[in-house]
C-alpha cells in the first residue's frame, strides 16, 4: 500500500500547488483588474480610512479638506469644499460612492499618499499611519473668482489664464459652476444632460468653434513659415468666392493692399482667408499640431476629461490631418469644423507672450507632506516652440493694435499694455443654446503687459447674441487686472 | 524516545513567537478598543499547549514530534486572525480550544487500543450518518444559507459532519482492512477496464449513496465532495486499482452534475462559481468580495488588523463570513500571498506527517485509518481555499484548526489524537523490530 501512499501525497501536493497558484493569481497577477471592477468598492473603502490631503490655492485659500465621521473601526473621512463652487471646476469631487474626477482624480495619488510597496511595509512596522499629502495648486483664488463672477453674468462659458513662462495655471473657471458639496446630495441633478451640466468643465471639455481668435494662429504661420512679412501687402476685397460660397468681411468693407497689421486689427476675414491658401494644408497644420491642436493638452487633468482640439469630423468622431480635404480658408479664420477649447486659446496666447514657447499647463504647483516639509515642486517644462521670438514680437505688436484700435477695445487695461484677439462664432440653431436663430460664441485672447507678458487668457461665453468685444473682452480686462494687481 | 518530545518542545519555540508577535501586532493596531485582559489569553494558550505537550511525554513518548506544534501554529494563526475580527469571538474560540484538548486528551486516554473501534465499525457509521441527519430534525435543525449544516440545542449548537467525517473514515478503514484483497482479486476486466466485483462492493455503493444523499438532503455540496474524495483516496490506497477511482469520480460527477441540475441550491452553488459577476451584490457578493480582498492584499499583504471586514460606519459586512468560510481570504489580505503560501505550507506539512506514519504503522487498519485521516483532513482545507479561491464551488466547510466554530476544532483534535495514537505505535514498533506485532505485517 505504501507505493499508493505516496502517490496520494504527491496528489496532493499537486493540489496544494493549484491552490497557491489561484491565490497567486488573485492577489498579485490579476490584482490591478480586480481593483479597477465596479464591483469592487474595496479600493474607495480604503481610501475613505485615509485622511486625504488637503488642496490650497496659492494664497492659502483652503479649496479642500478631509473631517473624520465616526469613531473606532467605523472612522472614516469625507471631502469637504470649504469654498462651495468657487473650484469646482477644475478640482472636481472625491466621493466613495460616486468616485474621483478632474484635479481630485489626477493628483489621487499623492493625495492618499500612497508610495512604494515596500515604503508602506516599513510604514506599517514603525506602525505609521497612513497619511496624504496637502497640494497647493497655481489658482488666484481672486482672479478666479473674478472669473466666475463675470461668466455668470455673462452667460455659460469658461476662462483659463496661464502664467505664459511657467504654465501655471492661475484661473480655470467653468460656468454653470457646481458646488462638490452637494455631489452627494444631487448627484443626478447634477449630472443631467441639460443646458447647464454644471459637471462638464467647459474650459477643457467645451468644444467650441474658436472664430476670428484662431486667425492668431494663421498669422502665426504665415510669418514663422515665411510666406509673408508684416509688409506684405494682400488685397483683400469685401467679398471673395472660396469653394462655391462667398467668404465676406464684416459689412462687406475692401482691405486693398493690407498688411498684417490692418489685417488683425480690422480682423479681415477675406485676408486671412487668402493667407491660409497660400499656406497649405501641411503648413497650417503643422503650425496647429505645434501650438497644441490635434492633441490632448499636457495639463494634470485626468485624460477622458480633457478634449482635444482641431478640426472634428463630427460624424467619424475624429480630428482631421494634413492629408484630410479641407476649406483652408475657412479654417485661416476659425471656421471649417474646426472646434477648440478655451484651455487650447488660452495656450495660443500664452505661446506668443513666451516669445514663442509654449509651456505645459499645469495647475499644481507643490506637494507639502503632513510634516509641513515640501516633498515636490512643479518644475515648468517646455511643451513646444511653435513659433521664432522674432514671429512672437511681430504678432504681439498687431495684437497690439486689436485692443488699441481695433476690435477688442474693450480689454484695454489702464495703464498697462494689452495684446489680443477678439473672436465671434456665428452658431445659430445651436441646440445646446435652445436652438436661436442668432447666437454667437464669443471669444477673446490675449495676454498682459504686452511687453512684459504675466498673464495670458482666454475667455469664451456661449450662445450669446453680442460679440467677443463686448461680452469676452471686459471678462479678459477685469481678471487680468485682478492678477497684476495681485502681484 | 524522548528525543521525538525534546524536538516537539523545540518546535513549539516559533508558535510561541508567532502568537506573542501576532496578538502584539493585533493588540497595537487596535489598542483603543481592546483592554489589557485579552492579552493574557495569549499566555493562557502558551500554557496549554505546554501542558499538553506534558501530556503526550507521558501518554506517547515515541508519537510524531511535529504533529502537534503544526496544528498549535494553525490553531494559533487562527486564533490571531479571529481575535482580531471579534474579541468575544476568540473568547469562544479559545475555550473550544481547551474543550478539544479535553477531548484530546480523552481519546489518547480511552483508545490505547484503537483496533477496539474495528469491533464497533457498523454502530459507528450508522451513528455518524445518522447524526447528519440532525439537522433536518424539527425543533433543533438549523439551516444556513439553504443547507442543513447544524443543530442547535439550547445554547450548544454543532455540525455533525465534522464527526461524521471521523465516523465515517474509521468504518471505511476497518471495512476495506477486511475486504482489500476480494476487491482486487475478484476484479474483472470488462472491455479493458477493470470492474470490481459487485458482491464486495455493495457497501462501497452505500458510501456513494452516502454522498448523494448529503448533496439532496443536506444539501452541502462542500461535505459531500470532502468525504467522496477521501473515500476515494482510501479506495485507491487499499487496492491499487486507478480504474476504481476514476469509476467513483465519474459516478460522484454523473450525481452531482445529475443534481446540480435539478436541486436549486446545488445548482445556484455551480452558477454562482461560473459567473459571479451576473449579480455582484447578491448571490455573487461572498465570492467576489473574498477575491477582491484577495487582490487587496497583494504579494505582503496589509498587516495584522488592517483588513476591512465590514463596511466602515455599517454593519454591512464587506468580506461575509470572515472568521469560518472566508478567513483564508482574509490571510492573504493580511498577510499576502506570502503568508497565505505559509498556511497551505503548513496544512501540506501535516499532510506529509499523516503520511509518514501510514507508512509507518505496519498493520492494514491502522494505515488505512491514518491515510483516511489526514486525506480527509487535507481535502478539508483543499475544498473551502479550493472555494474561496473559485478554484471549486464555495461551500460552507471550515478550514480546519484556523476557521472559528466548536464542532470544527473539537472533531479535528480528535482526528489529531487519533493520528498521534497511531503514531506512537507504529514508531515503538519501527524501533523494537522484535515486538511481537512487527511479525504479523511488517512494513511492505
Amino acid at each position: 500500500m505504501n507505493r499508493q501512499i505516496v502517490k496520494l501525497f504527491g496528489f496532493i501536493v499537486v493540489l496544494f500547488g493549484i491552490l497557491v497558484g489561484f491565490t497567486s493569481y488573485w492577489s498579485v497577477f490579476d490584482a490591478e483588474a480586480l481593483k479597477e471592477e465596479d464591483a469592487n468598492k474595496r479600493p474607495l473603502l480604503e481610501q475613505q480610512q485615509v485622511p486625504r490631503g488637503r488642496i490650497l490655492a496659492a494664497d492659502g485659500t483652503l479649496i479642500a479638506k478631509s473631517v473624520a465621521k465616526g469613531r473606532g473601526s467605523g472612522k472614516r473621512y469625507v471631502r469637504r469644499y470649504p469654498e462651495g463652487a468657487l473650484f469646482g471646476h477644475p478640482i472636481g469631487y472625491s466621493f466613495v460612492q460616486y468616485g474621483d474626477t478632474e484635479f481630485e482624480q489626477f493628483h489621487n495619488e499623492e493625495l492618499v499618499g500612497e508610495g512604494s510597496e515596500f515604503s508602506s511595509i516599513v510604514d506599517e512596522l514603525l506602525g505609521e499611519r497612513q497619511e496624504g499629502n496637502d497640494i497647493v495648486t497655481n489658482i488666484d483664488t481672486e482672479a478666479q473668482r473674478a472669473a466666475l463672477t463675470d461668466l455668470e453674468e455673462q452667460g455659460f462659458g469658461a476662462v483659463v489664464a496661464i502664467e505664459p513662462s511657467t504654465g501655471a495655471v492661475k484661473v480655470m473657471a467653468s460656468n454653470a459652476p457646481f458646488d462638490p458639496n452637494r455631489v452627494p446630495y444631487e448627484f443626478s441633478k447634477l449630472a443631467s444632460d441639460g443646458i447647464e451640466r454644471p459637471l462638464v468643465n467647459r474650459a477643457t471639455q467645451g468644444l467650441y468653434p474658436p472664430g476670428s481668435t484662431f486667425k492668431v494662429v494663421t498669422a502665426a504661420a504665415g510669418l514663422d513659415s515665411g510666406v509673408i512679412t508684416p509688409e506684405t501687402p494682400i488685397d483683400a476685397p469685401g467679398s471673395l468666392e472660396v469653394e462655391g460660397t462667398p467668404l465676406e468681411n464684416d459689412f462687406g468693407e475692401d482691405f486693398f493692399g493690407a498688411t498684417l497689421d490692418t489685417a488683425l486689427t480690422n480682423s479681415v476675414n477675406t485676408w486671412f482667408g487668402q493667407l491660409g491658401q497660400q499656406l497649405g494644408n501641411d503648413t497650417l497644420f503643422e503650425y496647429l499640431e505645434r501650438f497644441g491642436f490635434n492633441a490632448k493638452p499636457a495639463i494634470d487633468l485626468p485624460e477622458d476629461e480633457v478634449e482635444e482640439s482641431g478640426v472634428w469630423d463630427i460624424e467619424d468622431n475624429e480630428v482631421l490631418t494634413s492629408s484630410d480635404p479641407v476649406d483652408l480658408a475657412r479654417l485661416a479664420i476659425g471656421q471649417e469644423r474646426l472646434l477648440a477649447t478655451p484651455l487650447q486659446m488660452a495656450q495660443v496666447a500664452a505661446a506668443v507672450a513666451n516669445d514663442g514657447t509654449l509651456m505645459k499647463p499645469q495647475i499644481w504647483k507643490r506637494v507639502v507632506d503632513p510634516d509641513g516639509r515640501t516633498v515636490e515642486t512643479m518644475d515648468p517644462s517646455v511643451y513646444s516652440k511653435p513659433i521664432s521670438s522674432e514671429t512672437a514680437a511681430e504678432l504681439t505688436t498687431a495684437m497690439e493694435g486689436v485692443v488699441s484700435e481695433g476690435t477688442g477695445t474693450n480689454a484695454a487695461i489702464s495703464g498697462v499694455l494689452v495684446a489680443g484677439k477678439t473672436g465671434t462664432a456665428e452658431t445659430p440653431g445651436n441646440e445646446a443654446c435652445g436652438g436661436g436663430a442668432d447666437e454667437n460664441q464669443a471669444w477673446f485672447i490675449g495676454f498682459a503687459p504686452a511687453d512684459d507678458p504675466q498673464i495670458a487668457i482666454a475667455a469664451s461665453v456661449e450662445c450669446t447674441e453680442q460679440f467677443g468685444n463686448d461680452v469676452a473682452a471686459p471678462i479678459f480686462a477685469d481678471v487680468a487686472e485682478t492678477i497684476l494687481n495681485g502681484e | 524516545m524522548t528525543s521525538a518530545r525534546n524536538r516537539e518542545l523545540l518546535a513549539l519555540v516559533p508558535v510561541a513567537l508567532l502568537l506573542t508577535a501576532g496578538f502584539a501586532a493585533v493588540f497595537s493596531q487596535e489598542n483603543d478598543q481592546l483592554d489589557n485582559l485579552s492579552l493574557i489569553y495569549g499566555a493562557y494558550f502558551l500554557a496549554i499547549c505546554l501542558a499538553t505537550h506534558i501530556y503526550l511525554r507521558i501518554r506517547l513518548p515515541d508519537a510524531d514530534p511535529y504533529l502537534f506544534p503544526l496544528v498549535a501554529t494553525l490553531t494559533t494563526f487562527g486564533l490571531v486572525m479571529i481575535y482580531r475580527i471579534d474579541e468575544t469571538l476568540a473568547r469562544d474560540q479559545a475555550n473550544w480550544f481547551v474543550l478539544g484538548l479535553v477531548l484530546f486528551a480523552l481519546t489518547i486516554q480511552l483508545l490505547r487500543d484503537y483496533e477496539v473501534l474495528e469491533r464497533y465499525r457498523y454502530t459507528i457509521a450508522i451513528a455518524g450518518l445518522a447524526v447528519l441527519l440532525a439537522p433536518r430534525l424539527p425543533g433543533i435543525g438549523q439551516q444556513v444559507n439553504g443547507a442543513y449544516l447544524g443543530v442547535k440545542i439550547g445554547p450548544l449548537a454543532f455540525q455533525p459532519a465534522e464527526f461524521t467525517k471521523i465516523a465515517i473514515i474509521v468504518f471505511l478503514a476497518s471495512y476495506l482492512r477486511e475486504h482489500r484483497e476480494v476487491l482486487i482479486v475478484g476484479a474483472r476486466r470488462v472491455l479493458g477496464v477493470t470492474l470490481p466485483p459487485l458482491k464486495h462492493f455493495g457497501p462501497l455503493l452505500v458510501v456513494w449513496g452516502a454522498s448523494m444523499f448529503m448533496l439532496v438532503f443536506i444539501r452541502d455540496l462542500g461535505s459531500s465532495l470532502m468525504f467522496f474524495a477521501a473515500f476515494l483516496a482510501l479506495l485507491y490506497v487499499a487496492t491499487g486499482r486507478f480504474s476504481f477511482v476514476v469509476i467513483g469520480m465519474l459516478m460522484f460527477l454523473l450525481g452531482a452534475w445529475f443534481f446540480a441540475s435539478t436541486v436549486p441550491h446545488v445548482h445556484e452553488r455551480v452558477e454562482i462559481w461560473l459567473h459571479p459577476y451576473e449579480e455582484p451584490e447578491n448571490a455573487g457578493y461572498q465570492i467576489l468580495q473574498s477575491i477582491f480582498a484577495q487582490a487587496d492584499g497583494g504579494l505582503f499583504g496589509k498587516g495584522f488588523g488592517q483588513a476591512l471586514i465590514t463596511v466602515p460606519g455599517t454593519d454591512n459586512a464587506l468580506l461575509p463570513a470572515a472568521q469560518t468560510d472566508t478567513i483564508y481570504s482574509l490571510i492573504v489580505n493580511e498577510v499576502g500571498l506570502f503568508g497565505a503560501v505559509g498556511v497551505v505550507l503548513v496544512y501540506l506539512m501535516v499532510t506529509a506527517r499523516g503520511f509518514k506514519i501510514a507508512l509507518l504503522a505496519s498493520d492494514g487498519f491502522s494505515k488505512l485509518l491514518a491515510v483516511g485521516l489526514t486525506s480527509v483532513f487535507a481535502i478539508q482545507a483543499f475544498v473551502i481555499i479550493g472555494g474561496v479561491t473559485r478554484v471549486i464551488p464555495l461551500t460552507g466547510v471550515t478550514l480546519p484548526f484556523i476557521s472559528y466554530g466548536g464542532s470544527s476544532i473539537v472533531a479535528n483534535f480528535v482526528l489529531l489524537a487519533l493520528l498521534l495514537l497511531i503514531s506512537d505505535r507504529a514508531r515503538r514498533e519501527a524501533e523494537e523490530p522484535a515486538g511481537p506485532m512487527a511479525a504479523m505485517g511488517a512494513p511492505a
